[in-house]
């Protein structure tokens, strides 16, 4: 459907976050400044304020201390949203586990950049990847509209199976790449995005204590109820993902009926449909796959790309569902969990057994530490994988993309 | 042990009550029993001593003569038994035989 246009602004991934938290009507921002995060708050710092945005914008020494404010704002039922980046996430981490332990919907941006040592401040999606078992839903952007869009999904879907969200975008290369967004009119937001209805839990006429100790079996509290020991907790928020996926989908079908555009929920796909060999990945990179593929069909390779959105919940069924075709499926990683492979390709090796299926699967590192990647290089490695698996070889090693070892 | 279902609770949370915490009873491996012939307060039948009951971390012991435990909440820390001047309180195994011969004779809690 085509929906009229109201503002086309040309801006950053990073003012395009600031954009969708205003509209959002955010109520609390906490965070402290990280390359190449640090634009998202100064933003909305200048929008609280000049009166532009009513919201408080509470200034911490830390990013602990950032995600801990955050906590505490969403469990007295503001809407809230923080930015972080690498050796910030990362000191975030112990906060961000009790946020997603409470269920509580924060939304928070992460600009993607490589983890140190040694010091970096470029791009690679490392930080946000290692944080993978918090309980956080990760959604990833390859443009400055989808990264827009997707904080605006991110709230709804955050505060409907009521887990935090965080919205990764590659740093620099989105974060600091000016690009045409459509801004909506706050009505429009207001229509797709309700007001935030807090399910939990401080409120001074019914003082409470949440996260009192939890002991391993379930326990009577001081009103003789059986409350749910840890184990129950924990099955209820992996419920909560699972329940995600349908809510993901759902939010980016809404998105469009109200927007006119949408991002495929869980997955995308470019030129999938008779594709044999898929390019898959998460982020910018991916929107770079979807040129390869392009430059691989004029060779005769019948290429397409899978892009992935929705890292956790990792959406096995999907993926699954959308490789049933193909012989060969090339992963390209911007991480690596150490000692093993990319992580994407882990877990999509992992579903596709599950699902019974059993493509060639290759694996590369691309990217690390901002190492710029240019979709001849993508176009390379999957000519590379194709050669490969024409010559019947044995099993591929994880490729590096540009290494220069 | 039952479901825990209908408790509702998404984040783990209590409020003020008694034994907001729960039951700490429930941790106890070993209770207090207070020997009322060598409790000081018992002996006089009088509100003195009562070191039990203001060292008690659970608050549990009654201000009175001879001092009550409420086992719903004694954790079993031992706390009182090391305070007591006269050694009234001894520490005895749940589940042992003997732990039923409670001094208080009071029905023990149902853990
Ligand atoms: S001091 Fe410890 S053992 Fe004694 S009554 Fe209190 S909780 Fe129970
Ligand atoms: S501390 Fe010992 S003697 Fe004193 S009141 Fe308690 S039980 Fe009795």
């Amino acid at each position: 459907m085509t929906v009229e246009t109201k503002s086309i602004s040309v801006i950053t991934g990073n003012k395009a976050a600031a954009e969708a938290a205003r509209l959002a009507r955010v109520d609390v921002v906490a965070a402290y400044p990280i390359t190449p995060q640090s634009p998202v708050v100064e933003a909305l710092s200048k929008y609280i304020e000049t009166g532009i945005l009513d919201a408080e914008f509470i200034t911490v020494e830390s990013e602990h201390s950032a995600m801990g404010v955050c906590i505490g704002a969403a469990a007295s039922g503001s809407r809230v949203f923080t930015a972080s980046s690498a050796n910030g996430l990362a000191y975030m981490c112990e906060q961000l586990s009790w946020a997603a332990g409470s269920r509580l919907p924060i939304v928070m941006g992460c600009a993607n950049r490589a983890m140190s040592a040694p010091w970096s401040v470029l791009n690679d999606q490392q930080d946000a990847m290692s944080q993978r078992d918090q309980g956080w839903i990760q959604l990833y952007c390859r443009n400055n509209q989808e990264i827009f869009d997707t904080f605006l999904q991110g709230f709804r879907i955050a505060e409907q199976v009521q887990l935090p969200v965080m919205v990764c975008y590659d740093g620099y290369i989105l974060s600091h790449t000016v690009m045409p967004v459509d801004i909506p009119e706050q009505e429009q937001v207001d229509a797709y995005l309700p007001p935030y209805s807090v399910h939990t839990v401080l409120d001074p006429d019914t003082p409470r204590n949440i996260n009192p100790v939890t002991l391993a079996d379930p326990r009577l509290n001081g009103d003789g109820v059986l409350c749910h020991g840890y184990m129950e907790f924990r099955y209820l928020m992996q419920q909560a993902h699972q329940e995600a996926m349908d809510v993901i989908v759902a939010a980016d079908v809404e998105f469009e009926s109200c927007f006119g555009r949408s991002w495929g929920g869980l997955t995308w796909s470019h030129k999938l449909d008779d594709a044999d060999t898929v390019l898959l990945a998460a982020g910018s990179l991916a929107g770079e796959a979807t040129i390869a593929a392009d430059t691989l069909r004029e060779e005769g390779i019948r290429a397409g790309v899978l892009g992935l959105r929705s890292y956790r919940p990792f959406p096995a069924a999907a993926l699954a569902a959308q490789l049933a075709g193909a012989r060969l499926v090339v992963v390209f990683d911007k991480s690596l969990s150490y000692g093993y492979g990319g992580p994407i390709c882990i877990d999509l090796q992992a579903a596709l057994m599950n699902h019974r299926l059993s493509p060639e699967i290759h694996g590369y590192i691309a990217g690390l530490g901002g190492r710029d990647i240019k979709a001849r290089e993508l176009t390379a490695a999957v000519q590379e994988s194709v050669a490969w698996v024409k010559q019947e070889k044995a099993l591929k090693p994880t490729g590096w993309i540009n290494l220069k070892l | 042990m039952g479901q825990t279902r209908d408790c509702g609770q998404k984040t783990a949370m209590s409020w003020p009550c008694v034994g907001e915490a729960g039951r700490t009873g429930d941790w106890r491996t070993t209770r207090p029993v207070v020997d009322p012939d060598k409790c000081i307060a018992a002996r006089k039948d009088k509100i003195v001593c009562m070191q039990c009951w203001m060292f008690c971390p659970d608050n549990v012991i009654s201000r009175t003569a001879p001092p009550e435990i409420d086992l719903e909440y004694c954790k079993g820390c031992g706390i009182c038994v090391q305070v007591c001047p006269s050694q009234a309180i001894e520490m005895r195994p749940e589940h042992a035989e003997n732990a039923e011969a409670s001094v208080m004779e009071e029905a023990p809690c149902d853990s």
